[in-house]
């Protein structure tokens, strides 16, 4: 189908007269569609878990685990909330406005667009639909092109279980973002670089409209030396699946880098270097556990960052590439140099940089002198540096003790800050990020305050003065003319 | 009020790119440093502020007076004693505000405990506007103060002594290491919104606002657009006339005359109706404002000669010629326009396609009530909608189906001075809320924060990848203790 401009121009027009009929405001048009996500995502696991080996070579355990899985947990959670979400909630009023209500009514923004990008494009897809949805508006969805077969899945598939009056998908590349753009959204949902946002957000400031930019960064994981060696072990566990396990490090809130103490930093390679023969046997290709680079592009970019000799001179583990494939085999760099790319730039790949300091201390400052990553990993039963962490570092997240759970609680916002994006979703956060908080106060026509009109007097302005500061009895007193004023 | 001398020329001249990014660099420094993180810190900004409008009230009063010939009622009651409440209830909330929130977990990340912590965002630039020229200014700097950030001020310049009594007395009052006021126009605020900010917070117009938001984008920065729009006012029959009568003036000429975000721009009621509406605001403004309001001293002026002349235009256009009712003098020379009434105007009028932001309210009349819904929603969503009716069903359909800001059933405008509401637009009115808690959470970033221990390990999560792990993971993860349970037996 030809994207073309007046193919967009069309189908905005529909969609927003669409939302004007008023049909995706009701409670029930919101459970069924989600309860018709819920369906698509169970029918087809096969083919989703066969579109992401297509694009991305992952495992259908990774699939399930980090995409199909997911997306069912979190259509599950907002179905049996979204009654519960849409319902106003009341404000107290000072009695001074007696007799009036107040409340704050949750409402559609209308016509929204999501762009998601390649690195989970199913769950990233489908996951923002879900906010918006349970919220009430139109989407359109333009999914990476950097993903075909999850796009071409996503836009076969979506219509053949969603109401395709008000859910939309399109394909197509820069081309087509930068068309879309051209349009007034209610809302624009971007996950991917900075790069791009910036050009979103550009594009939506010319229509006031409001934008959720979840983006990236160098995540670090601080590793604390643990006496207990099995607390050790464990932590270096899911250190190597929260970097090599999702998408072969190609996720935001993937482990960049890892920081830890020069003196186990030996022990913490030996440590690495075991577990990945465990997960990934002697030949981590011929495993096909990891996903491979997602493109050609994204493949010389990691090479290139090899390349630099000071960094392949840190290589301490793998450092061999198939080009073939576009796959990277689990790297481990010592300390490479702090100004080469791979230390300035978000990795985005199998490449795990391990920098060691003197004291474990030292992380919060290496971590401040660079820009807000979206999440922080440490591992430390020290409360002291659990409270540092915390207070002196900024991230989107901060999990302790493990790496990249956090995205499975419905109860935590997720989103980051500064360089790693604005706004934030899951949950509630999801439904919220979509809508907006209309505040709604009911008066009554009776009780007069007159004071509150003209001409005015001292008599008014000390009442006024009084009734902000809400000071009831003072007021009385003023009325029955027994309290002095200047 | 002293004239610009030729050291306050050069101080402004100098104030360019090169001087807001040493000043954005020093206040990076001291936030850096920790100074505006304590409860300590932000409850002494928060108690200077309160001095500082005790201690000059009068000041503040001239000040007011000075850019707009504001009432000396309206400065104390709607700027400062509003303001100054806002102050307290942040005193009292601050401690509450800055604890962190529990938050539950379910099995899915079992064992772990979570909780959001709010923080700081670091830097912020608060631009104001010219029309409430003290609390705009002020109440988003509660905010800015209570999150624990360092700020920059930019109040407005087309309200010159507000802005030059705030340079003086925030430099006098609060902790210049990270709080700055910027004077100066256009030149200074593109200055400034060449840096890199945490977060930016603009009250204003939507043309300005989208500047703000470009210049925003260029660095990820978040922004909080506090914007306006024609803030309808629906006037069913059947009502108490006088009460609502009032109660629209208030709204609208007794707020800055017209000058305000959430002042009633224009009516709507029904044809059989809209005489009785006049007659009574015709009566109630006499009582108001007397029988010559154009000298009221009880009325604000039109702030300068530029929104004289656009208001002005409004009267000019040939459309709206024979549908002044009431009012309609003007006097250029003190900036004044008496409060004027419109009957019938076109829908096509140049003064019903953009915001009026004064004292001239037209009333629109249609056949049904239910006709002014689609009146309302055919233009751009306002800063704030009002009703006056005591029709249930029709001030649900309102609430349900008419998209502001805010809506005010029965009142106008008063729901800004609650703040238990956030207050904010949506589409062309703006992006973002404040007020309250809203004000502190507008200047913080809620970090998200697990706690996981060493123990309790799911083997499902890692390579090598099984059968067994896959049943396991699906009931993990998609929740229930039963599924896991049945997993674990090998039975689903």
């Amino acid at each position: 189908m030809e994207i073309n401009g007046e193919f967009l121009e069309e189908t905005v027009r529909e969609l927003r007269q669409y939302f004007r009929s008023g049909s995706t405001r009701s409670v029930t048009w919101r459970k069924n569609q989600l309860t018709a996500l819920l369906d698509l995502v169970h029918k087809n696991e096969d083919a989703i878990s066969e579109s992401l080996y297509q694009d991305l070579g992952k495992h259908p355990v990774e699939a399930f685990r980090d995409e199909i899985g997911a997306i069912g947990k979190s259509a599950t959670y907002s179905l049996s909330c979204v009654e519960k979400w849409m319902a106003p909630k009341k404000s107290d009023i000072p009695l001074l406005f007696f007799p009036a209500k107040g409340e704050v009514l949750a409402e559609p923004l209308g016509v929204v667009l999501i762009f998601s990008s390649w690195n989970f494009p199913i769950m990233l897809a489908l996951d923002p639909l879900i906010g918006a949805i349970a919220a009430g508006n139109v989407v359109v969805i333009k999914p990476s092109e950097q993903a075909p077969a999850c796009s071409s899945f996503l836009a076969n598939t979506i219509p053949r279980y969603l109401d395709s009056n008000a859910i939309r998908v399109i394909e197509g590349g820069a081309a087509v973002s930068q068309q879309l753009l051209l349009h007034k959204w209610d809302k624009i949902f971007f996950t991917g670089s900075p790069r791009v946002a910036r050009f979103v957000m550009s594009a939506a400031a010319k229509n006031l409209t409001p934008v959720t930019l979840e983006l990236g960064g160098k995540c670090p994981a601080i590793l604390d030396s643990l006496p207990n060696p099995s607390d050790f072990k464990l932590a270096v566990k899911r250190i190597v699946g929260g970097k090599w396990g999702p998408c072969s490090g190609q996720a935001c809130i993937g482990i960049d880098y890892v920081l830890v103490e020069e003196k186990v930093s030996s022990h913490l390679v030996e440590l690495l270097k075991k577990i990945i023969r465990r997960f990934y046997g002697d030949n981590p290709i011929e495993s096909k556990v990891i996903s491979r680079i997602v493109n050609k592009q994204n493949f010389t970019r990691l090479c290139n960052l090899l390349k630099d000799p000071l960094v392949a001179a840190s290589i301490v583990h793998g450092g061999s590439v198939e080009e073939k494939h576009l796959f990277i085999e689990p790297t481990i760099l010592l300390d490479p140099p702090l100004d080469a790319d791979v230390m300035t730039e978000e990795i985005f790949g199998p490449l795990l940089p391990i920098i060691t300091v003197n004291k474990i201390g030292e992380s919060i400052e290496f971590i401040n002198s660079r820009p807000k990553p979206l999440a922080i990993y440490a591992f430390t039963k020290d409360e002291t540096l659990k409270r540092r962490i915390l207070t002196e570092t900024s991230s989107g997240s901060v999990t302790f003790n493990d790496t990249m759970v956090q995205f499975l609680c419905d109860t935590l916002p997720f989103g980051g800050v500064g360089q790693s994006g604005f706004g934030r979703y899951h949950g509630k956060y999801s439904f919220d990020t979509f809508s907006h908080e209309k505040a709604v106060m009911h008066r009554s026509l009776c009780l007069e305050i007159e004071p509150r009109y003209p001409p005015w007097s001292k008599f008014k302005l000390e009442f006024l003065r009084l009734a902000y500061k809400l000071n009831y009895f003072g007021l009385l007193l003023h009325i029955l003319g027994l309290k002095r004023y200047k | 009020m002293s004239s610009s001398t030729n050291a306050d020329e050069k101080k402004k001249e100098s104030f360019n790119a090169e001087a807001a990014s040493l000043l954005v660099n020093n206040l990076r420094a001291t936030f850096a440093s920790g100074t505006t993180r304590s409860y300590e810190w932000r409850a002494s900004q928060l108690k200077a502020l309160i001095k500082l409008c005790d201690a000059h009230e009068q000041q503040i009063i001239d000040a007011l007076y000075s850019d707009l010939a504001k009432p000396p009622l309206e400065t104390v009651a709607y700027e400062i004693a509003m303001f100054k409440n806002s102050c307290k209830a942040a005193l009292k909330e601050l401690k509450r505000w800055m604890t962190s929130e529990k938050v539950k977990t379910s099995i899915a990340t079992f064992p772990s405990t979570a909780e959001i912590v709010s923080e700081p965002l670091g830097v912020v630039l608060v631009i104001s506007a010219w029309n409430y020229p003290f609390l705009l200014s002020l109440e988003p700097v509660i905010g800015a103060i209570a999150a624990g950030n360092a700020l920059v001020l930019k109040p407005s310049e087309i309200a010159p002594a507000t802005s030059s009594l705030l340079a003086k007395l925030l430099g006098e009052y609060l902790d210049n290491s990270c709080i700055r006021v910027v004077e100066g126009a256009v030149d200074e605020t593109s200055a400034l919104l060449q840096q890199k900010w945490d977060k930016i917070f603009y009250t204003g117009n939507g043309r300005v606002g989208r500047i703000v938001m470009a210049a925003a984008a260029k660095h990820l920065t978040p922004v909080v657009l506090e914007l306006g729009g024609k803030s309808p006012v629906v006037v069913d029959s059947n009502i108490d006339l006088k009460v609502a009568t009032r109660r629209i003036i208030a709204g609208k000429w007794g707020c800055n005359n017209g000058q305000a975000c959430v002042s009633p721009d224009y009516i709507i009621t029904t044809k059989d109706y809209a005489p009785k509406l006049v007659d009574s605001l015709k009566a109630e403004l006499e009582k108001f404002y007397g029988k010559n309001p154009l000298e009221s001293k009880d009325l604000s002026r039109i702030v300068n000669s530029n929104h004289f002349g656009r208001l002005t235009k409004f009267l000019d256009d040939e459309k709206v010629s024979g549908k002044i009712v009431f009012g309609g003098e003007k006097d250029e020379s003190k900036l004044r326009i008496s409060p004027t009434i419109l009957l019938d105007i076109p829908r096509n009028s140049l003064i019903m396609r953009e915001e009026i932001f004064g004292p001239l309210l037209p009333i629109m009349t249609v056949d049904k009530l239910e006709e002014s819904f689609d009146v309302i929603n055919s233009g751009t969503k306002p800063l704030a909608a009002y009703l006056f009716t005591i029709n249930n069903r029709l001030k649900e359909q309102f609430v349900m189906n008419i998209s502001a800001g805010g809506l005010v059933v029965n009142d106008t405008a008063l729901h800004l001075a609650v703040n238990t509401l956030p207050f904010g637009g949506v589409g062309e009115s703006g992006v973002g809320a404040y007020h309250g808690k809203f004000s502190f959470d507008a200047f913080s970033h809620k970090k998200a924060v697990l706690y996981r221990s060493f123990l309790g390990d799911a083997p499902v999560r890692y390579p090598p990848y099984t059968n067994i792990k896959m049943r396991l993971l699906k009931a993990l993860v998609g929740g229930g203790l039963l599924g896991i349970i049945r997993a674990l037996f090998g039975l689903s």
